[in-house]
């Protein structure tokens, strides 16, 4: 009796959950399936949901028409290069903060996270005028810089996070064994800390990959990167939906791929590991 | 312990993180301080200072002070009052909608379901899904009111379409944020549910806990520290909500304190009025943040 109720209770739950995680998602299958619609199939009245005339040509034709790849190929430079950079000085830091920890440690992190709290607009108008004085508007490097910076503090948070996890006994050890800082850091501290690092990595290339307002702010053409090819479509003669969904879907296609994978290390890392 | 020699490495290593992230953010803010009381226009400098101060030009690029003015027009602009009222809906309708709806899916979830994990995987998609990506097929794919996926639902129940961007643009805006957001706060409350204790779940329902009491007195408080840290990284995200509106076309009304400077700035290249705008937003965040980091700090030490 009790197995029976609890079996209806969890089909039930079940059902629910389904239905909800469905609706939640139906957006972006719904730009999936459209992408492969012939445009009078997407806009057609009531919408077709699998039988129509599944096609390719629209990838082909946003491709030819708007450059995805190169759109796409500045997003991947901006998002590894900026993460790459910001991890050059966040690893240091976040080392020895955890683990050499001054008084002023706490503070110091806290202030760190302080600076994200600072709305972009409060830094829009002077940052696009010196990007207009030194030629850096439109440019990769500028733009790598601005994102490195708006992800640093996050980086080294979440690296300090993973670093305070490394019990510091190890570390004794290798000391007592006579190692130096340097050979501490490289045989002992970094094959320990490689998995925190990659996940601060998976988690920096997806904010970076969809951060927007820099990236329409402060590029047009040449460097800029997928959220401003998908704003060009948003002008009145680019509405053509079945191609609007191609390109949407090959937006976010990869790191709606890397998001499901990094899930875990997004909860821990956006929340400061707070939440494991 | 660590030694001297570690300590002063300690230092240097410390160093270019602070200078870095020092100068992003002094450098930028002194500049707007700056140029919040210049009378400072891109397009057509020499216009705004003869007619309006004369003779009080003192560089090459024509810009002269404005005193206070600039402050004066923007926060007596009735753009300003209803960007301001725009912001704190946005935040916090969609922080309300994260806090209640991610609880309660999050608790839905925590239950013995069939294919959890793919359920979460459903669930979790829309946050990794690009705000301008999310802004354009919620508004042409889903809320069109002629060929629209919503109208078609609506017009089915005979309820009639309805023209969400004119009539209910900021409701609009709203809906296509909290579908960013509130997965976000699903996941991050799921997994601290899911990090509660089994035995005093198995404790409570021994001794026939009834479920109401249990949530209140031993989940609600466990999801404490999280739903503080949801609060804060959403607030921090959501006070700078841009492209959803930039996309949209609905900077008029729906239109946020971001979108407000932009608009000064970047459209009417007003430099001066804009930064004044942007001083007000970085008040205006710093006395959130100011609230939030007292919050957080505590919850985070334990």
């Amino acid at each position: 009796m009790a197995r029976a109720v609890s079996s209806r209770r969890k089909w039930t739950f079940t059902l629910i959950a389904w239905f909800l995680a469905f609706l939640i998602f139906f957006p972006i299958l719904w730009t999936i399936l459209t992408s492969f619609k012939t445009e009078g199939d997407a806009a057609a009245i009531p919408p077709r949901f699998l039988f129509f005339d599944w096609t390719f040509e629209n990838y082909g034709v946003v491709q030819e028409r708007s450059n995805y790849f190169k759109f796409a190929m500045n997003s991947v430079i901006l998002a590894l290069g900026s993460t790459f950079f910001a991890l050059l000085i966040a690893i240091p830091s976040a080392w020895s903060m955890a683990f050499a920890p001054g008084k002023r440690t706490k503070d110091l992190l806290m202030w760190m996270l302080s600076t994200k709290m600072m709305p972009p607009v409060g830094a829009l108008i002077p940052l696009y005028l010196i990007f207009r004085d030194f030629g850096l508007l439109d440019t990769r490097g500028g733009l790598i810089a601005v994102l490195m910076m708006l992800n640093l503090p996050i980086i080294i948070w979440m690296l300090y996070t993973y670093f305070k996890e490394i019990p510091s006994e190890i570390l004794e050890a290798a000391r007592m064994d006579g190692a130096s800082v340097w050979k501490e850091l490289v045989y002992v501290l970094t094959p320990m800390a490689i998995p925190g690092i990659a996940s601060t990595i998976l988690l920096n290339v997806i904010l970076a990959w969809n951060e927007a307002f820099w990236t329409l702010a402060l590029t047009t053409k040449d460097a800029a990167p997928l959220p401003q090819f998908i704003a060009s479509y948003s002008s009145p003669e680019g509405l053509f939906w079945a191609k609007l969904s191609a390109a949407s879907t090959m937006a976010i296609a990869p790191i709606l791929v890397l998001g499901w994978f990094a899930q875990k290390q997004l909860v821990r890392g956006l929340t400061f590991g707070a939440v494991k | 312990m660590a030694t001297q020699q570690s300590r002063a490495l300690g230092r240097i290593a410390v160093a270019p993180s602070v200078i870095a992230l020092f100068l992003w953010m002094i450098v930028p803010l002194a500049m707007t301080i700056w140029f919040s009381f210049l009378r400072y226009n891109l397009l057509d400098p020499n216009y705004a200072c003869s007619l309006l101060t004369p003779g009080q030009l003192f560089d090459e690029a024509n810009r002269c002070f404005a005193g206070t003015s600039n402050y004066y027009y923007f926060l007596t602009d009735p753009a300003f009052f209803k960007a301001m009222t725009n912001s704190l809906l946005i935040v916090g309708s969609v922080l309300l909608i994260s806090i209640v709806g991610g609880t309660l899916f999050a608790l839905l979830l925590d239950q013995a379901i069939v294919g959890r994990n793919i359920v979460r995987l459903m669930v979790i998609a829309p946050f990794f899904v690009m705000p301008t990506v999310a802004a354009l097929v919620w508004q042409n794919m889903l809320m069109d009111p002629i060929i629209g996926f919503i109208s078609w639902i609506t017009k089915s129940l005979g309820m009639g379409a309805i023209d969400w961007f004119t009539h209910y643009p900021k409701t609009a805006v709203v809906i296509i944020v909290a579908w960013q957001w509130f997965p976000f706060a699903t996941l991050i409350l799921l997994t601290a549910l899911q990090s509660f204790d089994e035995e005093q779940k198995e404790a409570a329902q021994m001794d026939g806990t009834p479920p109401l009491s249990f949530f209140w007195y031993m989940i609600l408080p466990h999801l404490a520290r999280p739903i503080t840290v949801v609060v804060l990284i959403e607030t921090i995200f959501l006070l700078n909500v841009f492209a959803e509106i930039y996309v949209t076309g609905t900077g008029g009304r729906a239109g946020n304190l971001p979108y407000l400077v932009y608009q000064y700035g970047l459209l009417s290249n007003d430099i001066g009025g804009a930064s004044a705008g942007g001083i007000v937003a970085v008040v205006l965040a710093n006395i959130v943040a100011f609230f939030l980091m007292r919050m957080i700090g505590k919850n985070l030490e334990g």
